[in-house]
């Protein structure tokens, strides 16, 4: 349901500042959503001044930097810091990206960090995953056959056919897409978002994969699948450089294939 | 207390396996609307120009009040069920979407019977 007012208890409110040890030069204005279920107060947003010469590059380096020199009750998700586990998906100055592989020289002025957008808050930049998770496992990510694998080699697929899971294969599944679309804010009970649709076109178009048509049945839902309104929201966030949208649209193709074809 | 795995709750009811017929209807009619709205603002700039007999002589032509009720039809059809998505996507307590997504069809479906009935009626009396 379309909720255009924060709860009560949701209002983000001022924060703490930390000012610049002495000394610093090349300053940041680093602002995040702090939440911390525990302590039964409202959100709010703590400001840091932090000095670029003793930080890394990226935005991830800064909130480490919090997390390890001001403020050790920071709260985050990373792995990987190189764009392939997809943990530090957040909300950077208005835009969801994954932390590690935005440099902060690309911001000017302050930058804003939140949690993913309308998702349940676990705590600071921790969004609740669970339902995203679940709806990813409802699609039966994996191969689906009913002809026996060969007996002496693995299942063939020619150059041509492994060249279709091209921009596909790459997601990782970390959900920028999926929480800028208002689509999915609005009825994420039941539209799948578009990572989980990529990832049930990867599916649909893998040459090895023998239930195309069941895969179909279970997407063809107006809740689904067509709460998609192509508002592009999903490949302009994207911080692998993919296209849900379009995967979205050839399942679209696929489904009027089989009815009018 | 609810103990139903995340994975229940994501399957939820299951597809409704329906909806591309709905989804192409709205790229269809909108499509066909092109045309037709050129069509009905000339016939609409005319009625600025022609008395009532030349105009009711005009749209007695077959073609002329054809293309009139394509245009209502469609125009109807259309509005129908692109609301239907609006409200799908903004109300979700399940009665309240139901009654309202009847409502607005049941009312573009007067709409497109009273088009219906007058063009019958000005065709009949030009005849």
């Amino acid at each position: 349901m379309v909720e255009f007012t924060l709860p009560k208890n949701s209002v983000v409110q001022k924060g703490k500042n930390f000012p610049a040890e002495k000394g610093a030069t090349r300053l940041k204005q680093v602002e995040v959503y702090r939440w911390n279920p525990d302590s039964g107060e409202n959100p709010r947003i703590d400001t840091y001044q932090i000095d670029l010469d003793q930080c890394g590059p990226m935005v991830l380096d800064l909130i480490v930097k919090i997390k390890d020199e001001i403020d050790s009750s920071l709260t985050f998700r990373r792995s990987c810091r190189e764009g392939v586990c997809g943990s530090c998906a957040m909300n950077v100055n208005g835009k969801n990206t994954l932390a590690c592989i935005n440099a902060i020289d690309e911001y000017k002025g302050a930058i804003k960090i939140f949690p993913l957008p309308h998702m349940d808050v676990i705590k600071d930049l921790v969004a609740d995953m669970t339902h995203f998770y679940a709806q990813y496992a409802s699609i039966q990510p994996w191969i689906e056959t009913q002809s026996p694998a060969p007996s002496d080699t693995e299942r063939l697929q020619s150059p041509e056919e492994r060249k279709q899971l091209d921009g596909l294969y790459e997601c990782v599944l970390c959900a920028c897409c999926s929480t800028s679309c208002p689509s999915y804010w609005w009825n994420s009970e039941r539209y799948l978002g578009p990572a989980v649709l990529l990832q049930a076109y990867r599916w649909l178009n893998d040459s090895r994969d023998e239930h195309t048509g069941e895969r179909l049945d279970e997407l063809e839902d107006p809740f689904k699948l067509f709460r998609c309104h192509t508002i592009m929201n999903c490949t302009d966030t994207c911080p692998k450089g993919l296209n849900p949208a379009k995967a979205i649209g050839e399942i679209k193709k696929m489904l009027l294939v089989r009815e009018e074809g | 207390m609810k103990y139903q795995t995340p994975l229940a709750k994501a399957h939820g009811l299951g597809s409704a396996k329906t909806g591309t017929h709905h989804w192409w209807m709205q790229r269809v009619t909108a499509v066909a609307l092109i045309p037709l709205s050129f069509w009905v603002i000339l016939f609409i700039q005319q009625l600025f120009h022609a008395s009532y007999p030349e105009m009711k002589q005009w749209l007695s032509s077959p073609f002329n009040l054809g293309l009139l009720l394509s245009w209502a039809f469609v125009s109807f059809y259309h509005a129908a069920i692109g609301l239907q998505v609006v409200i799908e996507d903004y109300l979700s307590p399940t009665w309240l979407k139901i009654t309202i997504v009847w409502m607005v069809k049941l009312a573009f479906l007067g709409g497109a019977i009273t088009a219906l009935v007058l063009a019958i009626r000005i065709a009949v009396s030009a005849g």
